[in-house]
């Protein structure tokens, strides 16, 4: 479904990301893990167009789109859940909500999305004419997952979903993240809590200074005494 | 007291103008973070819309104020595309170096093609001042109080209701998210500059109908004391633009009232000094830190 191909991003004056490779399937969900600074995000924001890779391809249901505009990404079906969150503080959740379909034109199927959304997340549906900076951490990484879940996506990406969240939001973070996914959405996770994401991840890449170290299953890289080493705490 | 009430009127009907203004130097701000120095200009141009549209076209007042605020809209988003859009990457004080360069433009080209000195706006309404307790009001001060009021109002619904509006804020907020969302800046920025130039069209229609007289270089003080009155209010705030401009018209004319028409400007700056030590944010405005 997704397919990144050597591909380099420059952030600034460094070389963020370093020709790196991986692909994701449909109906998979898969992770990047790594330490902070190894050029997760970078790629995100690359795949996602909101960076311009220097060389290299991303390919996406077989079309190029490492030229791509932001908003045509999104209404291919890429839906970005950024790192921090970055919910829209002085709209309301609805209105947050509302922004996260901006580019749908089939109203009469938005309805249901919202109920699905609401479905996943009960409390923001109680939440919702509050204004969403007044949600806490765990609610608002909720609204962000809720927010690009509006734009019906058939690929997600995750960054770093569970950073700064109590362990009660974490687990609830991680199993609606398994929903999603055997709702129908292909997943791309990127976390630094490895285990956990190891743990629901089909396949996964590590990345380190930029380049993918080592890849293989979930259950094979939570296994491996290298990854148990560096990124599970031994 | 009659004083008081009189120059009341006065200066709600000199504010509501600054308050168009200002609105568009706040909402610009507010999503580009730009202080749009040519913004003044662009009230001299509905002006003289509306004085050749009447003149030339023989235009009623709707007519002349609605066609100045689309020309006045579309005039904003050409500037945006020509001028601003290209340093949408560079150092800020690029884009503001430039909008001043646009009202150097914008004043001297008009001066060149229709002439620097002044002339009398078409009277497309008769006015009539009626008496009531004492106090004097006209036709044309009610219809600057009303078509401002009401050009506020709409521009609030259009903010808080439509979907562009709420685009509008959102990429005012996090024009990265925005982006995320699918959100086109380019044409959320469009938009904005439309909204605000067309706030401006109207504004400079309605000052030629109240001062009678119009020239290129009438943008000049009006746009300073509105830019004023947005950073009064809170820049970035559109219920703030509305209340400073409200605050900076009633200052001036209270200031003429007592007899210190020659310090009137001054006062305007004095009251900004005040407010920027006390409310460094302004009335309305957030007191947020700046993300690095």
């Amino acid at each position: 479904m997704l397919k990144v191909k050597d591909l380099v991003v420059n952030y600034g004056a460094i070389q963020a990301v370093k020709k790196v490779s991986f692909d994701v399937e449909q109906g998979e969900i898969v992770t990047l893990i790594g330490a902070n600074g190894a050029g997760k995000s970078t790629l995100l924001h690359a795949i996602s167009g909101l960076m311009r890779s220097t060389s290299g391809s991303i390919t996406y249901l077989d079309h190029p789109i490492q030229k791509t505009a932001a908003p045509k990404i999104v209404r291919a079906g890429i839906s970005q859940v950024p790192e921090g969150r970055h919910i829209f503080p002085g709209l309301s959740v609805q209105e947050n909500l509302q922004m996260g379909a901006f580019l749908r034109r089939d109203r009469a199927q938005l309805a249901q999305t919202y109920q699905t959304v609401y479905n996943y997340f009960p409390i923001l549906k109680k939440r919702r004419h509050q204004d969403a900076a007044t949600l806490s951490g765990g609610e608002q990484q909720m609204l962000a997952m809720g927010r690009a879940l509006m734009a019906h996506p058939k690929l997600m990406l995750l960054d770093e979903p569970s950073m700064g969240l109590a362990p009660i939001f974490i687990n609830e973070i991680f199993d609606i993240i398994q929903a999603i996914n055997q709702a129908g959405t292909t997943v791309l996770l990127i976390e630094q809590n490895a285990k956990q994401a190891l743990k629901i991840a089909d396949r996964g890449y590590v990345l380190a200074s930029g380049q993918v170290k080592l890849s293989g299953t979930g259950a094979e890289l939570l296994a491996n005494p290298d990854v148990q080493k560096a990124y599970l705490g031994g | 007291m009659q004083t008081f009430g009189q120059q009341l009127i006065n200066g709600l009907s000199l504010g509501s103008i600054y308050a168009l203004l200002a609105l568009g130097y706040t909402m610009v701000y507010g999503i580009i973070k730009l202080i749009n120095f040519a913004h003044g200009d662009i009230y001299m141009l509905g002006a003289f819309w509306g004085y050749y549209s009447i003149n030339y076209f023989h235009f009623n007042f709707i007519l002349a104020l609605l066609s100045a605020m689309l020309v006045c809209a579309v005039i904003g988003v050409v500037i945006e595309y020509f001028a601003y859009r290209p340093l949408r990457h560079s150092a800020r004080i690029t884009a503001l170096i430039t909008a001043i360069g646009v009202s150097f433009l914008l004043e001297n080209g008009m001066s060149y093609l229709v002439g620097a000195n002044a002339r009398s706006f078409p009277q497309a309404i008769q006015v009539v001042t009626y008496h009531w307790l004492g106090l004097r009001i006209s036709n044309v001060q009610i219809l600057i109080l009303g078509t401002a009021c009401l050009l506020m109002v709409l521009l609030e619904v259009i903010i808080k209701k439509t979907k562009m509006g709420k685009a509008m804020r959102a990429v005012s907020v996090d024009p990265e998210a925005a982006q995320l969302v699918g959100i086109n800046l380019n044409h959320t920025i469009s938009f904005t500059f439309a909204l605000g130039s067309a706030m401006a069209g109207a504004a400079g229609v309605l000052i030629g109908l109240y001062y009678n007289s119009i020239d290129p270089l009438m943008g000049m003080t009006p746009g300073i004391k509105a830019f004023v009155a947005a950073v009064i209010g809170g820049i970035g705030s559109v219920p703030g633009a509305s209340v400073g401009g409200f605050i900076i018209g009633i200052l001036e004319t209270a200031v003429q009232a007592v007899g210190l028409s020659a310090y009137k400007d001054a006062v305007v700056y004095f009251v900004l000094i005040v407010i920027l030590l006390v409310l460094p944010a302004g009335i309305f405005g957030k007191n947020v830190k700046e993300k690095v």
